[in-house]
């Protein structure tokens, strides 16, 4: 199972088709303590870099977007419920949702992990 | 994922271009997340983050740099009754050693600034008056007073000065400690006092809602004051953030948010800033247009707003009446971690609405990413203000 990312600081996790979303440790802690989350609708049809959910800290509300086409296949309500879970845990249990791909190769064409923390020295 | 607003704000602005407060080196030292405000740098928040930061404030102390905010004096006789022709408040009766909130006011009616006015006897019983005023205003007020000072005045800025905030709880007691005349300060009193061996002068007051103190320091001995307090048990450092959940949470306004130059006092929730004599005199700039709408009642009035769900609405987002109608707008808004007290934290926000809407109660809906969320208007402060009185 592999990890990738986007410019927008989302990562995503594929596995037997179904791509797992949520938001960097870099976005995490840039936002601060998040607050509030709204997720997309279950069922939902998202074009790659659509904004698709919204993440709010104390101080401002950021888009999150989808990384790749795909249908939204399941939301997590536990980061509704506890919205601190994004900064407590955002590789794993503070998932955003999950899409059921519409292009598989596209999650190729991704970032990798060293892509990522290259294109951070960047910022 | 969108960076926010003051995210880029920080990657992009050139520190160069920024003034930097007496506590600059020490917020760094912190780990302060360093944002442009009022063309300052200031700390938005510490590693501890804005949460935690406001949390701490109502339970236990924390440690602001208003250092960014003018601070300045009125010299000689008859200051008081100058200062009256610029704003509402009563002056003339300031008891020494007191202090008092009130607004530069305009000549259309609208406001210049909110500031705090403190009446401060000199040796030989020299008067002077010492005034706080808003950093993103202070270029505004201070040329504007000093113009309407009659000879025999004069005006002082205190640019050699700092200005710290001690707000919670436990200020009292940290304050205390190393001052112990301190602890008879009256809310809104005012003191000259020393705090390791740094004279000091301090209000007990502030922008939180919880008792505490601003600490005006010369600026040379800010860092040793700051880093002094820093040091006592329960007291955390916390940055413009937290600084502005606080005031949300007990109703304070902010200049440029809720009452700006369009805002008169009257639909601004202000009018107890003005006293009897002061209608009754109705000598101060904009008086005609304020009497006037106080006689005729506002059009819209500045209410707190609570929306009925966990999204917090956002400065500027719109009202909308039942049929659907935008009435108003949001001029402050955000997440008060402290609205529910132990259970945590909810969204709430201040608006102006029609004078009819007005209403504790009143249902409306803000428009947020295009959808309208039910909201109902509510009583502020929404977090109990603690002054001790």
């Amino acid at each position: 199972m592999t990890v990738r990312y986007t410019k927008d600081h989302e990562w995503v996790r594929l596995e037997d088709g179904v791509a797992t979303v949520g938001i960097t440790e870099h976005a995490q802690e840039a936002l601060g303590d998040v607050v509030f989350v709204e997720l997309p609708e279950p069922g939902r049809e998202v074009d790659e870099g659509e904004a698709c959910s919204v993440v709010e800290s104390v101080k401002a509300a950021s888009d999150v977007y989808a990384p790749l086409a795909g249908r939204v296949v399941e939301v997590n309500q536990a980061i509704v419920d506890d919205p601190a879970l994004v900064n407590r845990d955002s590789a794993g249990e503070g998932w955003f949702f999950k899409l059921a791909l519409a292009d598989e190769a596209a999650f190729g064409a991704l970032l990798d992990e060293d892509g990522y923390t290259a294109f951070l020295e960047t910022l | 994922m969108s960076p926010a607003g003051d995210l880029w704000a920080e990657l992009h602005v050139t520190d160069e271009t920024l003034k930097t407060t007496p506590l600059d080196a020490l917020h760094r030292e912190l780990g302060g997340r360093m944002v442009p405000f009022a063309g300052y740098s200031m700390p938005v928040q510490y590693p501890a983050g804005v949460l935690t930061e406001h949390l701490h404030c109502r339970a236990h102390a924390a440690l602001f740099d208003v250092s960014h905010m003018g601070q300045a004096s009125i010299h000689g006789p008859g200051g008081a009754a100058a200062l009256e022709r610029l704003v509402p408040g009563d002056m003339v009766w300031l008891a020494p050693w007191r202090q008092k909130y009130t607004l530069l006011t305009m000549a259309h009616g609208g406001i210049m600034d909110d500031l705090m006015v403190a009446n401060l006897p000199r040796p030989g019983g020299h008067e002077r008056l010492f005034l706080v005023v808003n950093a993103s205003r202070k270029h505004i007020d201070l040329p504007h007073i000093e113009a309407h000072l009659p000879a025999g005045l004069r005006l002082e800025r205190h640019d050699d000065r700092a200005l710290l905030a001690l707000q919670g709880p436990a200020a009292v007691g940290v304050m205390a400690g190393l001052a112990p005349a301190v602890a008879a300060l009256p809310f809104m009193g005012v003191g000259a006092l020393t705090l390791g061996g740094v004279p000091c002068l301090a209000s007990r007051s502030g922008y939180t809602g919880e008792d505490g103190f601003e600490i005006s320091i010369p600026a040379d001995r800010a860092e040793a004051v700051a880093r002094l307090l820093l040091a006592q048990p329960g007291v955390m450092p916390a940055g413009l953030g937290a600084r502005d959940s606080l005031r949300l949470e007990a109703g304070l306004c902010l200049y440029g948010n809720d009452i700006d130059e369009t805002t008169n006092p009257v639909e601004a929730a202000l009018m107890w800033t003005i006293p009897k004599r002061r209608r009754a005199e109705a000598n101060f700039i904009g008086a005609e247009p304020i009497l006037a709408v106080l006689a005729a009642g506002p059009v819209r009035r500045r209410v707190g707003i609570l929306p009925e769900g966990r999204a917090p609405a956002r400065g500027h987002t719109e009202i909308i009446d039942d049929a659907g109608v935008v009435v108003g707008a949001i001029t402050s808004g955000g997440f008060g971690p402290s609205l529910l007290g132990p259970s945590g934290g909810g969204p709430c926000a201040m608006g102006y609405v029609p004078a009819g809407l007005a209403v504790v109660g009143t249902a409306l809906s803000l428009m947020v990413r295009g959808k309208a969320l039910p909201a109902r208007v509510a009583a502020t402060p929404f977090v109990p203000h603690r002054y001790v009185r």
